[in-house]
């Protein structure tokens, strides 16, 4: 063990664009690469995460093994020529290895810091690695430590709590307001690109229906066919303010186009059912105004930003937590790591010192026939407690927390002060 | 007997001021373990009360919710009920620290009122008397959810409509839920308050020959329902709902509060037990 080291190699949306990350050559499944692994020679254990945002590869080699390029061709393959691989790829090893691990696990190195996605992926990919029995007891303990310092990190900080985006900010607003996004219906006037975005947020929360209204009528059917919806003109505005529930305007009207009291009659259609306005035009759309009726929201871009930026203050005030969890949870894995590294002396320690027992008291016990079996049993004790007494000191010498540093000048010395044959 | 019965409403006050403390932590900290304690404390100081009622009627031999201090324990014990047979029924983040609240200022409020028991009057001892009181504490109980929900809608309706999210945001559950909410505890007082009328009617038929005779408390009754029924055909015909509603059940509630201790202090009446 203490010869091995962790190794991990990766590429991420920080440091490698888009074109390049689509054209690495493990994009396609877990399974080829993960058996592609097990022919570079000096791996013992390895597996492989794969997301849209990172790839990345974790494996325990022998410290003298020289997988790095191998394992670089396999992540390129022939994308990326070899001299280029520096320009992409990160390279951690043991201590930082486990720290970067446990950063992405955590989402601390995401590309939304506190999304929750990851740790799910984080565990489809063990999951994987482990049906294949690509990983093993260093790989495995790792994994789960990953996997428990995510956990901590949701339940002991806010991290994942806020909304960072504008698109997530009115999303959050409007749960706050309609609870249940399920029955709710969308209408978009004007077809932007940001209330294309906005839009998009709200279908994958499940909204019911989205209805576009536009200036020009082909570009809300081009719209309004991807999110399954209809198209309306802009005549039409009033009839459909009495059905919507969230409305998102981004019309490049110079004037506002909608006042307050064309809203108040269609209040009293509605029977005062809640709504929604999200104004992300510049200039506005809509009559700032339209705040003051009852049961009506009316939120513009600015707002929307500064609910991100309370959410983004409050979500950097948490990620300081969470990185101080990270550095516990790392420190811990390291010292179970650099406690692995003394455990096969110690067996070689003992088994030696039972073997001398075995021999010694078979000896001894041949030329005391007339011994009864009480008083046999009690020499083998002595002879027990004589070696393990002996044994003591040695055992807590190398298992000794303060100078963990040293543990492999500890083994070393052990093992040549007690005669023990390297294994391997 | 008497001992018992004293340190039985000793054990309310102290389970209530518990279940209190741990939904206001559970309030700021938001751990869900300490919400499975707090609601198993407010499920005990609802047993507890429950069993100091029923001593107290072994005490007294009629149903006790002829005194003040009775009244408003039985009070409490509604509320209690109540909010534990919504929660059976569905979650509302967070409602328990306010419910919590108001059942220990009640319970604070019956501890100081005096805790003798009273031979009851002549008039009231009938078999009326816990179905027409009994009924009409129940659907106070029920109101003052509603008020609770109501508080709650104006907390969070603030926070919406002046984009500054304060402590309240997150911890509040959305406006839609308070809402209906409001509109549950709604419906259900306020059948109850009309049959905690009309049973009221009935027995002063028997007992005084009239079915109405303007006593305050009565007629403050009828100004509660009269509140609560406009708020229901609002709600229906015009759709009122969300803040108005919510202050609505406000205003009700303290109409409520008013026929329960105001008519008794201010106005007298037969109604006025503890003479």
């Amino acid at each position: 063990m203490p010869s091995d080291m962790i190794l991990l190699l990766g590429v991420n949306h920080k440091t490698t664009p888009l074109a390049v990350r689509e054209q690495l050559a493990v994009n396609n499944g877990y399974e080829a690469p993960l058996q592609a692994l097990r022919t570079i020679a000096g791996c013992k254990e390895w597996y492989l995460l794969s997301t849209c945002n990172r790839v990345e590869i974790v494996v325990v080699a022998s410290a003298n093994a020289h997988v790095e390029e191998d394992i670089a061709r396999l992540l390129f393959g022939s994308s990326v020529a070899p001299e280029h691989y520096q320009n992409y790829l990160y390279t951690y090893r043991n201590k930082e290895a486990v720290h970067h691990l446990f950063m992405v696990a955590t989402s601390l190195d995401s590309m939304i810091v506190g999304e929750a996605q990851i740790l799910g992926q984080l565990k489809e990919a063990y999951r994987y690695a482990a049906e294949l029995k690509c990983t093993g007891p260093v790989l495995n303990k790792l994994l789960h430590k990953s996997f428990s310092a995510a956990k901590r990190v949701r339940s002991e900080t806010q991290i994942g709590a806020s909304a960072v985006s504008i698109s997530y900010a009115a999303v959050e607003l409007a749960k706050k307001i309609f609870g249940n996004l399920e029955d709710k219906n969308v209408l978009l006037i004007g077809a932007g690109e940001m209330a294309e975005l906005a839009a998009e947020h709200l279908v994958s929360q499940g909204v019911r229906k989205v209805v576009v209204a536009n200036r020009t009528l082909a570009r809300a059917v081009d719209l309004a066919k991807r999110f399954n919806g209809s198209a309306v003109s802009l005549d039409e505005l009033f009839s459909q303010l009495e059905q919507a529930d969230i409305v998102i305007s981004s019309t490049g009207a110079p004037n506002v186009i909608l006042h307050k009291n064309d809203v108040k009659p269609i209040m009293r259609a509605r029977r005062n059912e809640p709504i929604f306005f999200i104004d992300i035009a510049v200039p506005r759309d809509l009559d700032p105004e339209l705040n003051d009726l009852d049961n009506v929201y009316l939120y513009d871009i600015d707002d929307l930003h500064n609910v991100v930026e309370i959410n983004k203050a409050e979500r950097d005030k948490e990620a300081i937590k969470a990185r101080r969890i990270v550095d516990e949870e790392a420190l811990k894995f390291q010292n179970w790591l650099e406690s692995l590294a003394v455990v096969p002396t110690i067996a070689a320690l003992r088994k030696k010192a039972d073997t001398i027992c075995r021999i010694e008291l078979e000896r001894t016990l041949c030329r005391l026939q007339h011994l009864t079996v009480d008083e046999q049993k009690s020499i083998e004790k002595m002879a027990h407690a004589i070696s393990s007494k002996m044994l003591h000191d040695p055992v807590s010498f190398l298992k000794a927390e303060s100078c963990k540093e040293q543990n492999e000048i500890k083994v070393e010395m052990i093992r040549a002060a007690f005669g023990l044959v390297d294994k391997d | 007997m008497n001992e018992i019965s004293q340190l039985l409403f000793q054990a309310v006050m102290a389970a209530s001021f518990l279940a209190l403390i741990f939904y206001g932590v559970f309030f700021v900290k938001q751990k869900e373990g300490l919400r499975t304690i707090a609601r198993r404390t407010l499920f005990a100081t609802g047993l507890l009360q429950t069993l100091y009622i029923l001593l107290r009627y072994l005490q007294a031999g009629n149903t006790p919710i002829t005194s003040q201090h009775e009244t408003i324990v039985f009070f409490a014990w509604s509320v209690t009920w109540a909010y534990l047979s919504f929660r059976w029924r569905y979650t509302v983040k967070n409602f328990g620290t306010f419910i919590s609240l108001l059942l220990f200022i009640l319970l604070l409020i019956a501890a100081g009122a005096s805790r003798t028991i009273n031979p009851l009057m002549p008039a009231l001892q009938s078999w009326w008397l816990p179905v027409h009181a009994g009924i009409a504490v129940i659907s106070y109980g029920f109101l003052a959810l509603g008020f609770c929900g109501g508080i709650m809608y104006l907390l969070q309706e603030r926070e919406l409509k002046s984009k500054r999210f304060g402590y309240f945001f997150t911890r509040l559950p959305s406006l839609d839920s308070l809402d209906q909410l409001n509109s549950h505890c709604l419906a259900i007082g306020f059948v109850l308050l009309t049959l905690g009328i009309i049973t009221g009617s009935i027995w002063a038929r028997q007992a005084w020959g009239t079915y109405w005779h303007w006593d305050p408390k009565e007629t403050w009754s009828l100004i509660t329902w009269f509140l609560y029924a406009a708020q229901i055909h609002q709600r229906f015909s015009a759709g009122w709902r969300g803040k108005r509603a919510a202050i609505m059940a406000v205003i009700g509630f303290a109409s409520v509060l008013f026929t329960l201790w105001g008519v008794t202090y201010l106005l007298g009446g037969v109604h006025s037990y503890a003479q």
